[in-house]
């Protein structure tokens, strides 16, 4: 798993409270996970400050799983 | 339309004398003091380094670590006084219609921790804004009641009162009368705090309310003692439930007392001082007395609002004394944020709990931290000094004051047919 990965995950497990086992790719902030639409806002802004970068809101809406997040962290991060 | 009677079937408090309604009345029949060097933050450079924190407080011991992040402090302690109460009150019992039970809860000031971990958060930044989304949620007083409210799924009416140091009086007297005019059976009332931080201390350091007894936290706090410098800072929540009479004859539900009256006032006078002369004070009482139906004379005990400054604890016994006249002697008077310290909005809640409680064990808690008599205040006036006395309670009173000239006065009774 790339580091951008490693993080993504421990920020989720930390900010969601939920174990790490039930962080895959698949995994739905809001239907798996236990988010509601506050958790998902504080999730983006976290991300946001850990990888430095602005994420606009029309592409905030399309970071719905685990792995929508890490694909776009990888592709945006610097 | 005549009025429904209200009673008290439940009690819960998180305290800097003890974390659960019993320990908290243990801590105060036995006189002992809540005060100790702030562990909160770094207080080295403040005027006050003391306060009387609630004790070995972990949230994580009350919420799963998430839940308990999206709260202020001030909620947390809400939730924690207000499930103890619930509990005692067995009012998660089946039977109970929730769309009938309300909750009303006084904050003086409410999310104090989290407006200023915030605000600190941005001024450290880039100008950009990244507060964080729980944080209004997280500040606003309200969401006491609201949190409330959803864990418990009640269904009645639900705010919050504010009015500084009388808030949680306030939410007590407007609990009681949504019942008494059949809006609600049930409701779930007090009042929590939390300002212990750099900005609690520092604002009332800079009004000179505070006192500054560094060297003795713990007889800091000393109402009607001619050394007395100024309130001590408390934190915590009490929770009361109110209940229709019949409601709680009816499910059979244990009854602590009767909340037989209210009153409010406004001194109309300065932001922060008290009148000297008490007159808001004195209206408060009568306005308590007429709406519980009694005299002066009927009343056994004053839990007084006595918040150690020297301007407040003065008026508010000259105002005593024109209400009851002779009977002003035979009352038990004490101040229990002698031991409590000052829990501002969550004050008016604490000192009801302590009203019921002497009641229930006829024992009446002590003012602490007597030490010197003040000339100004009658020496015939029993102020219940430094130990607790054992008398027959009947009718308490309990007083308390905000800042902005707000005044409160309930009056509890032991339950009669």
């Amino acid at each position: 798993m790339s580091e951008i990965a490693e993080k993504v995950k421990a920020i989720i497990i930390d900010k969601l409270g939920v174990e790490a086992s039930e962080v895959t790719p698949e995994a739905s902030f809001t239907n798996d996970l236990g988010a509601d639409s506050l958790d998902t806002v504080e999730l983006i802004m976290e991300f946001e400050k850990e990888f430095n970068v602005s994420i606009p809101d029309d592409q905030a809406e399309n970071i719905g799983t685990v792995g929508q997040a890490i694909s776009y962290l990888e592709e945006h991060a610097k | 339309m005549s009025l429904r009677r209200v009673v008290v079937t439940g009690l819960g408090a998180i305290t800097p004398l003890g974390n659960t309604a019993p320990a908290y009345w243990e801590g105060l029949q036995a006189g002992v003091s809540g005060a100790a060097p702030i562990t909160r933050f770094d207080a080295s450079k403040f005027k006050t380094r003391f306060a009387c924190e609630v004790k070995n407080y972990n949230p994580d011991t009350y919420f799963p670590t998430k839940e308990g992040r999206k709260m202020d402090i001030f909620t947390q302690f809400a939730l924690i006084a207000a499930d103890e109460a619930i509990k005692d009150a067995r009012l998660d019992e089946e039977g109970i219609d929730k769309d009938r039970v309300g909750v009303i809860w006084g904050s003086g000031i409410g999310g104090l921790t989290s407006l200023q971990a915030e605000c600190i958060n941005f001024a450290n930044g880039d100008g950009t804004p990244r507060f964080n989304p729980f944080f209004i949620p997280k500040m606003i007083a309200d969401s006491a009641s609201g949190n409330i409210s959803i864990r418990h799924k009640f269904r009645g009416p639900n705010f919050v009162t504010t009015s500084a140091c009388a808030s949680s009086s306030d939410s007590i007297i407007s609990a009681f009368n949504y019942i008494r005019l059949n809006m609600a059976d049930v409701v779930v009332t007090g009042g929590s705090e939390a300002a212990i931080t750099e900005s609690g201390v520092g604002g009332f350091n800079a009004l000179k309310a505070m006192s500054e007894r560094n060297d003795a936290p713990e007889q800091a706090s000393r109402p009607y003692d001619k050394e007395r410098d100024g309130f001590v800072l408390g934190e915590g929540a009490a929770s009361l439930i109110l209940e229709e009479y019949e409601h709680a004859k009816a499910r059979g539900a244990k009854i602590y007392a009767e909340l037989i009256g209210g009153g409010m006032s406004a001194d109309a006078y300065h932001i922060t001082a008290p009148d000297p002369e008490g007159n808001g004070v004195v209206l408060v009482m009568q306005n308590a007395l007429r709406d519980a139906g009694i005299s002066p004379a009927d009343v056994d005990y004053i839990n007084t609002h006595g918040t150690s400054t020297p301007l407040g604890d003065g008026a508010e016994v000259k105002a005593i004394q024109k209400v009851f006249g002779e009977h002003a002697y035979d009352l038990n008077i004490s101040s229990t944020k002698s031991m409590t310290g000052h829990l501002l909005g969550g004050a008016g809640a604490i000192e009801a709990v302590a009203c019921i409680l002497a009641m229930q064990h006829n024992m009446v808690p002590p003012t602490i931290n007597h030490f010197t008599d003040d000339p100004e205040l009658d020496p015939k006036l029993n102020f219940t000094f430094n130990k607790a006395q054992a008398r027959e309670v009947n009718v308490a009173m309990s007083n308390t004051f905000g800042f902005g000239g707000h005044n409160t006065s309930v009056i509890f009774r032991k339950i009669s047919e």
